[in-house]
């Protein structure tokens, strides 16, 4: 049967288009507005013209939180996405253990960004930090308030702490979904463990990896809350990402047009990115005949 | 609508970005939108190309600032060549 297309429908989201306008599109207007603009307070503002564009492109700050940024998002899928898939395939298929391995999975995705931020911050101190006192005893130099490997192994173990889960929720999702008859073929074929994983496994879970990397690199890319509890962007510059140098220049040093030119540039890359995940899984779907 | 900091060129910004989605809306009404593969080699429709065409310029106009390839105007010229090509190939 042929599915009636009809473009009218798009008016019943008109709620949900009201709603985002005040919580996202006007205040994003606003931001335009103060990227062209310089402010000196008491909201008078001055025409700047692409000033601050031309300022922020040619900012080594700004480049050089950027590239933190991407090596942040690209270490963590690059240890993430492998451990949560590994994780999936090795949790229960059923009865008690596999409902005790899915809650306790989902716990550290239960626990507010701060106190993440909070528990590291405090698991990591060498004078009263479990993590932090014994390595001290055992003789690792470790002091992530300033040594910059420190500060970024840190960041790191608390994320992939804190996001693996998601992951390998999804991967089992992903894996419990496959039929057993897939299994059986494999069998008879006498295919071994990597390729039942290769051809069967992997491309079975593709749809919902994607939406865990597409999920892991935006939420890693605006990561904001728990490297400011953590480490506040230090030792030196060392983990201040895209989120928390834009905080530093709007809100720190009050230069509301070049943080507003910042925001437009990173609103965009984020826009790219999301666009490109976006068409990837739908196409994927479409090749699959979801 | 004071603490928004209007001014008269991001206004016409604005309007040039709704005018167009509006547009484009009556259109998708009028005339339903067929998606068809293109040189990206995924399906597109026109709505679709709109958005590769805005967020592309967008890009095209920093990259211009940027480079200080020259007045910032002419990054507009090089934006409509870009989304001639882009409904006419995507």
């Amino acid at each position: 049967m042929n599915k009636t297309v009809n473009q009218k429908a798009w008016f019943l989201v008109l709620p949900v288009l009201v709603l985002v306008a005040f919580s996202a599109v006007i205040p994003l207007m606003t931001v335009v507005n103060y990227s062209v603009q310089d402010t000196f307070g008491n909201n008078q503002f001055f025409w700047a013209g692409l000033e601050w564009f031309r300022e922020m492109l040619a900012s080594e700050r700004m480049w050089n939180a950027l590239s933190r940024q991407l090596a942040f998002s690209v270490i963590i899928l690059a240890i993430e996405i492998p451990l949560g898939i590994y994780i999936a395939l090795n949790m229960p298929k059923k009865g008690f253990w596999a409902s005790f391995c899915l809650v306790l999975m989902s716990l550290p995705l239960l626990i507010p960004w701060n106190v993440v931020g909070t528990i590291w911050q405090i698991f990591g101190r060498v004078d009263i930090g479990l993590l932090g006192y014994t390595l001290d005893k055992i003789g690792v130099s470790y002091n992530y308030t300033q040594d910059f490997f420190a500060a970024w192994a840190t960041l790191i173990v608390m994320d992939v702490w804190h996001w693996t889960s998601l992951v390998a929720l999804l991967a089992y999702a992903g894996l419990q979904s496959i039929p057993d008859a897939y299994y059986q073929a494999a069998k008879i074929d006498q295919a071994s463990r990597w390729n039942v994983f290769r051809f069967i496994e992997l491309p079975k879970m593709a749809g919902v990896l994607m939406i865990a990397i597409l999920l892991r690199f935006m939420d890693s890319f605006m990561i904001y809350t728990e490297p400011f509890v953590v480490t506040g962007g230090g030792p030196g510059n060392a983990t201040t990402f895209l989120s928390i140098d834009l905080v530093k220049m709007a809100m720190g040093q009050f230069d509301l047009g070049p943080a507003a030119a910042f925001s437009i540039m990173y609103f965009l890359v984020i826009l790219l990115i999301s666009w490109v995940f976006y068409t990837v899984m739908t196409n994927l779907d479409k090749r699959d005949g979801v | 609508m004071a603490w928004m900091a209007w001014t008269t060129p991001t206004a016409i910004f604005f309007i040039v970005i709704a005018s167009l989605l509006v547009t484009f809306t009556l259109l998708a009404i009028k005339f339903p939108e067929t998606p068809r593969t293109g040189v990206l080699g995924f399906e597109t429709t026109r709505g679709d190309r709109l958005f590769i065409t805005l967020l592309g310029s967008a890009f095209i106009n920093l990259i211009w600032l940027g480079l200080e390839a020259g007045p910032q105007p002419y990054a507009l010229l090089v934006c409509l060549i870009y989304a001639g090509g882009v409904f006419r190939w995507v």
